[in-house]
């Protein structure tokens, strides 16, 4: 069976239909991030997040209302609480989110202790029979300022890092000018996910990063396979205009990058339909970046390339450098 | 000859360490040694607590500051171990930090207490009444000085004027006038503050200015709260500083229960402490109660006091009480935190977390349900899309799962909720480079070339590929996991296994059973 016979899309002729749309895309998310920001969970800022679980053992009892349960929180000294449904309204999940005060330098069990108090003494008919610590409070965790400031740059030192070491393991395997456009294409692929988090507001948490850096594996992977191919017929067919060969080189490795695209996005979907209300962003996350990262490495990253050669006027070096080595 | 035998080789160690690893996961019953290399679950999927500490080594050198975090990861250990918390994990982070992971524990409170109680045990002669209002006029003369530095006193001076210009209100309930002092007045057994001003005075105590301001050779102490969700008034004492006995001094501390007919009402019916103390420490015990016959003995742990019980008499026999109207839990960790003896260097958790048991297990079951669709739907469509080859690919990608869950469990490895999605995408991803040989392969055939070669020039061009795009997704997973830290340090390990297994299978596992089983040499057709 194939899906794909023989294409010949012209990939380089369409390049700037395909940059404009990258180009769309990209603005909104800048435009995503600069107006609204971020929405870091508690692991990269400081405070308290809790996910109680308020389902009553008995079934004559209703179900707690987020607004009663907002309420509640507000009249114990916590205004400021954020609180949202986990999951179906029916299942009764909250998750609430309080920030620390920036002065606070130390985690100290009191706004735990305060919120289990209020829980139990305000719901009584909804704990009744239930285990309060592994019931009813499903999770609840402290971060001080201190580590969760940390925690963000970290992160990102690690990814920054990580990059500079593709482009000079690509520039040593390839040529300069791919490895700066891997890189381009990837952080394309990444801005584009961050941007959907900062418009949907969804929480950016330590799930996320991992998901953001799977997305960084998927889509250099898949750039340096269309690369290998452009590298192996530019030493075949020197002679030809470089346009022939890379529109020939995306081409012929499509029917993989497409296979690739469909198993992964498979999984990744299977995983958001059926990972549970706490993977369901990370699936989200990867399931958007699989789908751009593709976009990306089949439309822009060797177009990119192309481009930069040719405003440079080195396209005889690019294609010397690429092809002299092994 | 000898090229295929060194890779029937690694296949055959590919395949015992992947199988000698995941046995531990089935119910085999495998002897000890074997059985205790089982993969670990993290806390997100087992439930429990974590607690991040972070040891203020600020008054220590640098040489004292890493042997205090070291010893004071192993008084945590024993402390935790005495508690009894089945596979605690204690990791020392950085430079001074540790982080404490307790599966399955549920009493958050108790254990968080458990651990940072600094422990510091010290007995104190309580000075007599006339000599303790004595040390309070001075401490009133010295903070009235350097008033303008205790804003929170200065604007209680200000207070006191607008309401008794003339000093005369109030002052027969006041131990003296000064601005200290009149938080303080006389009690049932020497002075006491009221609960409305006990934090500002625990504020006070803290203070390294006023502390300053306590004449040399006494400390001030506010006595433990007896329950504390009550509203009454504390104690406050004033302690010679010097320092009678200490926890180093403590043999064995242990809790124990008074009888109902006791006739000292704070152990009546309740738990306390007990504690045996060594020759050097019984002698010296004894000699302290001999000189102060008649004062009172602090029994000071953290600068707080716990009992100041009179001395009657002198005691021989190193054997004393810490009582306090205890729950038998309290007295239990006060027992088991003098046991193991105080830490080094203050702590301070910087974050900890909980989570309960069932979201654990409820991610576990979501986790696998996802795993199982995305693996079969990936194995049905490898085989519809690619028949023969697809079934070998598929098997592959099998024992590439088998061989990540295999590793991550003998590197000691701990299973997240994270890993387990990074698990699952592997599955995705595994096949890529199978589908790189394969499209290679199938493009060789369209060019007209005969299985045999078709296959043997699919795989040298696509190996090449295999390599550069893999070992530039390896070059990221390795700086992850040297710049990162915690979770995203577990996905970089998970990321490398995954691209080694899935290079490895692809490349010799799947190539050999094409060679071994499917290519036989005078193969005219392969279905593809």
């Amino acid at each position: 069976m194939r899906l794909l016979k023989k294409t010949n899309i012209d990939f380089v002729g369409i390049r700037k239909i395909t940059y404009a749309i990258s180009l769309i895309l990209i603005l909104a998310s800048l435009g995503g991030l600069i107006f609204r920001g971020l929405n870091w969970s508690i692991d990269f800022t400081s405070g308290v997040a809790a996910r109680i679980n308020l389902k009553a053992k008995s079934g004559n009892v209703a179900n707690v209302q987020i607004d009663e349960f907002r309420d509640v929180l507000k009249q114990n000294g916590f205004p400021e609480a954020e609180i949202q449904y986990m999951g179906d309204m029916e299942n009764s999940i909250f998750q609430i989110k309080i920030k620390s005060a920036e002065s606070k330098e130390e985690v100290d069990g009191d706004t735990k202790t305060a919120i289990l108090r209020i829980v139990a003494e305000n719901f009584p008919d909804h704990v009744a029979g239930r285990d309060m610590n592994n019931e009813v409070v499903e999770e609840i965790y402290e971060v001080g300022p201190k580590v969760g400031g940390e925690l963000r740059a970290n992160a990102l030192l690690a990814v920054l890092i990580s990059m500079v070491l593709m482009i000079v393991y690509i520039w040593f395997r390839f040529e300069l000018s791919f490895g700066v456009m891997a890189i381009a294409a990837l952080a394309h692929d990444v801005i584009i996910v961050i941007g959907v988090f900062a418009l949907t507001g969804k929480e950016i948490t330590i799930q996320i990063i991992a998901a953001l850096l799977t997305i960084v594996g998927y889509s250099i992977n898949d750039t340096i396979v269309v690369f290998d191919r452009i590298r192996e017929d530019l030493k075949l067919r020197r002679k030809e205009p470089l346009e022939n060969v890379f529109n020939s080189s995306i081409n012929r490795s499509l029917s993989r990058t497409v296979i690739t695209l469909v198993t992964t996005f498979l999984t990744a979907f299977a995983l958001y339909l059926f990972g549970g209300s706490v993977l369901h962003d990370f699936a989200l996350a990867i399931t958007i970046g699989v789908v751009v990262g593709t976009y990306s490495s089949v439309f822009i990253a060797s177009n990119l390339v192309l481009d930069l050669n040719r405003s440079l006027g080195k396209e005889k070096q690019a294609v010397q450098g690429l092809t002299r080595r092994k | 000859m000898k090229k295929f035998s060194w890779r029937g080789l690694s296949i055959i160690i590919f395949v015992c360490v992947t199988a000698f690893f995941l046995a531990p996961l089935t119910n085999l019953n495998l002897p000890g040694w074997w059985a205790k290399h089982k993969l670990k679950l993290g806390l997100d999927l087992q439930g429990g607590m974590q607690i991040l500490l972070e040891v203020d080594t600020s008054d220590l050198s640098a040489k004292d500051a890493s042997s205090a975090v070291d010893q004071n990861i192993t008084i945590i250990r024993d402390r935790i171990d005495q508690f009894g918390v089945a596979e605690p994990s204690i990791q020392k982070l950085g430079e001074n930090r540790i982080m404490v992971q307790l599966p399955g524990a549920s009493d958050y409170q108790a254990a968080e207490n458990l651990i940072k109680q600094t422990a510091m045990l010290e007995f104190k002669v309580v000075a007599q009444p006339d000599e303790a209002k004595r040390i309070f006029d001075i401490i009133d003369t010295n903070v009235a000085a350097i008033i303008d530095h205790f804003p929170d006193l200065a604007d209680l001076k200000e207070m006191d004027k607008a309401i008794a210009p003339d000093d005369s209100l109030g002052s027969d309930i006041m131990a003296g006038k000064g601005v200290f002092s009149s938080f303080i007045r006389p009690g049932q057994l020497g002075y006491e503050v009221q609960y409305s001003d006990v934090a500002l005075i625990q504020k006070l105590l803290a203070d390294s200015l006023f502390q300053q301001a306590v004449p040399l050779g006494w400390q001030i102490a506010l006595e433990r709260a007896e329950d504390s969700a009550s509203r009454e008034d504390r104690s406050i004492h004033v302690l010679s500083a010097a320092v009678e006995l200490s926890g180093a001094d403590i043999e064995k501390a242990k809790i124990e229960y008074g009888s109902s007919t006791s006739s000292d009402p704070r152990i009546a019916n309740k738990p306390y402490v007990s504690i045996q103390m060594k020759r050097e420490g019984g002698r010296k015990f004894e000699r302290v109660t001999q000189d102060n016959i008649g004062k009172r003995l602090a029994i000071v742990l953290d600068d707080v006091v716990y009992s100041a019980p009179n001395i009657q008499e002198r005691i021989a026999g190193g054997r004393a009480q810490i009582t306090g109207r205890f729950t038998t839990q309290e007295a239990n960790e006060l027992a088991i935190v003098l046991n193991t003896g105080n830490l080094n260097a203050p702590i301070e958790p910087i974050s900890t977390s909980i989570i309960g048991a069932t979201l654990g297990v409820d991610s576990i079951k979501s986790g696998t349900i996802a795993g199982l669709i995305g693996l079969l739907t990936v194995i049905f469509f490898m085989v519809i899309y690619y028949k023969m080859a697809g079934l070998v690919a598929d098997i592959a990608l099998i024992f590439n799962v088998g061989f990540i869950l295999a590793m991550l469990t003998a590197f000691g490895a701990t299973l997240t909720l994270p890993g387990i999605a990074g698990i699952i995408l592997t599955i995705g991803m595994a096949v890529d480079a199978n589908v790189l040989v394969f499209e290679r392969i199938r493009e060789e055939l369209d060019a007209g070339k005969t299985p045999r070669s078709a296959h043997e020039a699919g795989y040298d061009r696509a190996t090449i590929t295999v390599w550069d795009s893999n070992l530039t997704t390896l070059v990221a997973a390795i700086v992850l996991y040297q710049f990162g830290t915690g979770p995203v340090r577990g996905f970089a390990v998970t990321l490398a296994i995954g691209i080694v297994g899935s290079m490895f299978t692809a490349l010799v596992f799947v190539r050999s059973i094409f060679d071994t089983f499917i290519l036989s040499p005078n193969r005219k057709t392969l279905s593809f």
